[in-house]
């Protein structure tokens, strides 16, 4: 009865494995993985010798640093205010913030783009103008796209964020707030001194758990929303957009093994590092 | 009766949260706008909430003279999405409620081969070279609804541990002592029980088929009969890319901009390719919020 699953799981996760090997060796399409020649370190050397393993690995790690800050404030904040909000408009704002979340990233590339066209762009037809400013060739300025980015993965993930945060506030005893309300706190009192330090473990848990993953990046946030325009590599390559280009674009598949080894590897030692803090928070969260 | 407090509170409240749902769907409001935009509008005046000329020449492409492109790419997503969540679902329903058995041999061990996945995964490299050239998936239906998709360690955790705290084992017990095998017991008394997270698992993994172009990007080279309306709507996007980037050499993208299909026509396709979401969302919401917080606390 298990048969289907593990065998799904064989040929998904299991049989990909030892081609890392691949990391090590110069990689002959006619030879295949194991018949080409061992190299070594050699991928790994090119790879951190060029300014490329730093600038994916800055740009990696400094997104997720900013998502985890941003869209955890955001969350929140919006959880927060849902929370103290009643009736039917309350619904509303969760369907409509959270429908972002449901669009492929595709089509949030056609979004962005109309928005920063160069030529018939929203920003630079209507916005910029009202301001008396020039319009700016959006797609070749690597300088603003980490405003963007981190602008579109907010609006991507706030309402989903948002969910488990309200959740948790729906279940805090009622009572707290009462009592609260009786020794006269207001309502800024009553967040700061109640749900705050109630929601703190469920922050840290979420935080750490982003923590684990911050070698990985979301493909086509940073693929499809700067359209995989060269200009901008210097701030939005990732290891994921490197690996993908190293392999279907460029062809240098060793280089692009490494560099995926790499994250995989150090990938692993963040969500075991990451789960041991965890469950030193709230052991029943715990991965492991 | 409200204080003067509570009021200011709430108005304040109410206020960012217009605010930030205005946000939320502003852009989605400008692609729809854009889409039944006189082209020769947009292309003067840029994308606008208050187009100059409106027309529906857009949508008369889309299914009147270059229906067969689009409609094909529609009916592969479709076709992608029911047989992905069916397979998806058989499968992943199969190994949570065999993990979920207390009575199997190395059940632990068996857990821990699925946890794994979670843990440490090959990356693109070589799951790419070995669908590649021991599976042959290429430039087939396969290359679409294999890869990456079809099952994930995720789900099969969130629904073994549905299985095992919310179908008791007496219940099935019960089932075996009527002299019911495993999977009558699995059919008929285990799944009926379990429906609320297979409604759920179904709706995510429908959603990741439905918005998938990556497989098809990586995966279809040759084959572009088997776009689905991502990878057609991605394709298009590269074509774009591939103009602005050659914009020095001008006839060179003009005539690119004759073969294309126009400004309008790409963001008709865009919302086209939403509309089975937006449509279908009133009816998955609560199960999604649901989802997200079975998920988000079980981790």
């Amino acid at each position: 009865m298990m048969l289907p699953g593990f065998l799904y799981l064989f040929i998904n996760n299991y049989m990909p494995l030892p081609g890392l090997v691949i990391a090590f060796k110069q990689y002959n399409a006619r030879k295949g993985i194991f018949g080409s020649n061992w190299i070594g370190f050699k991928n790994f050397e090119y790879l951190f010798k060029t300014s490329d393993a730093f600038v994916i690995t800055r740009n990696t790690i400094l997104y997720n640093l900013a998502f985890i800050v941003v869209n955890t404030v955001m969350a929140v904040l919006v959880a927060v205010i849902l929370s103290e909000l009643n009736g039917k408009r309350k619904k509303v704002y969760q369907s409509v913030i959270l429908l972002p979340n449901l669009i492929s990233t595709v089509i949030i590339g056609y979004l962005v783009f109309s928005f920063f066209s160069v030529e018939n762009g929203f920003v630079n037809n209507s916005i910029l103008p009202a301001f008396g400013l020039k319009p700016v060739d959006w797609y070749s300025e690597p300088k603003y796209w980490p405003f963007i980015i981190i602008f579109v993965s907010a609006w991507k993930s706030v309402g989903y964020n948002c969910i488990v945060y309200l959740a948790t506030i729906l279940g805090f005893d009622r009572a707290y707030y009462e009592s609260a309300l009786v020794d006269g706190a207001n309502r800024w009192k009553q967040f700061k001194y109640i749900t705050l330090p109630l929601l703190k473990p469920t922050i840290i848990m979420l935080t750490l758990m982003a923590i684990g993953r911050i070698f990985y990046s979301d493909f086509g946030l940073f693929y499809q929303v700067p359209m995989n325009q060269g200009a901008l590599y210097s701030t939005t390559n990732t290891i994921d957009t490197y690996v993908y280009r190293g392999l279907l674009q460029l062809g240098n598949i060793s280089m692009s093994a490494a560099a995926g080894l790499y994250q995989s590897v150090i990938g692993f030692i963040l969500v075991l590092g990451a789960n041991m803090l965890v469950r030193k928070v709230d052991k029943d969260s715990a991965l492991i | 009766m409200k204080t003067k407090e509570a009021r200011i509170y709430d108005g304040v409240g109410h206020l960012i949260m217009t605010i930030l749902s205005l946000l939320a769907i502003i852009p989605i409001i400008l692609m729809v706008i854009s889409s039944v935009t006189d082209n020769a509008a947009l292309l003067q005046n840029g994308y606008s909430f208050f187009p100059k000329k409106w027309s529906l020449f857009a949508y008369e492409w889309v299914f009147k003279s270059n229906s067969s492109v689009v409609m094909r790419a529609y009916g592969m997503s479709f076709l992608l999405t029911a047989v992905g969540v069916t397979s998806s679902l058989i499968i992943t329903t199969l190994l949570a409620y065999g993990l979920s058995k207390k009575g199997i041999p190395f059940r632990g061990l068996l857990t821990f081969l699925v946890f794994f996945t979670m843990l440490f995964n090959g990356g693109l490299v070589p799951t790419y070279i070995n669908y590649t050239n021991v599976f042959h998936v290429k430039d087939t239906f396969a290359g679409l609804l294999v890869p990456g998709l079809l099952m994930n360690a995720f789900n099969v955790l969130l629904m073994k541990s549905y299985f095992v705290t919310g179908v008791p084992d007496e219940i099935l017990e019960a089932a075996y002592i009527d002299g019911a095998g495993e999977f009558k017991t699995l059919y008929s008394v285990a799944l009926p029980m379990a429906k609320p997270i297979i409604a759920t698992i179904g709706m995510f993994v429908g959603i990741a088929y439905w918005n998938d172009w990556n497989n098809g990007y990586i995966y279809l080279v040759k084959h572009t009969d088997l776009y689905s309306i991502q990878n057609l709507l991605n394709r298009l996007m590269q074509n774009i890319q591939a103009l602005s980037q050659n914009a020095s050499n001008l006839t060179n993208a003009n005539q690119g901009l004759a073969q294309i299909p126009t400004a309008t026509v790409r963001m008709a396709m865009a919302t086209l390719g939403i509309l089975p979401v937006v449509v279908i969302y009133p009816f998955i919401q609560k199960n999604f919020v649901k989802g997200i917080t079975l998920g988000g606390v079980k981790g």
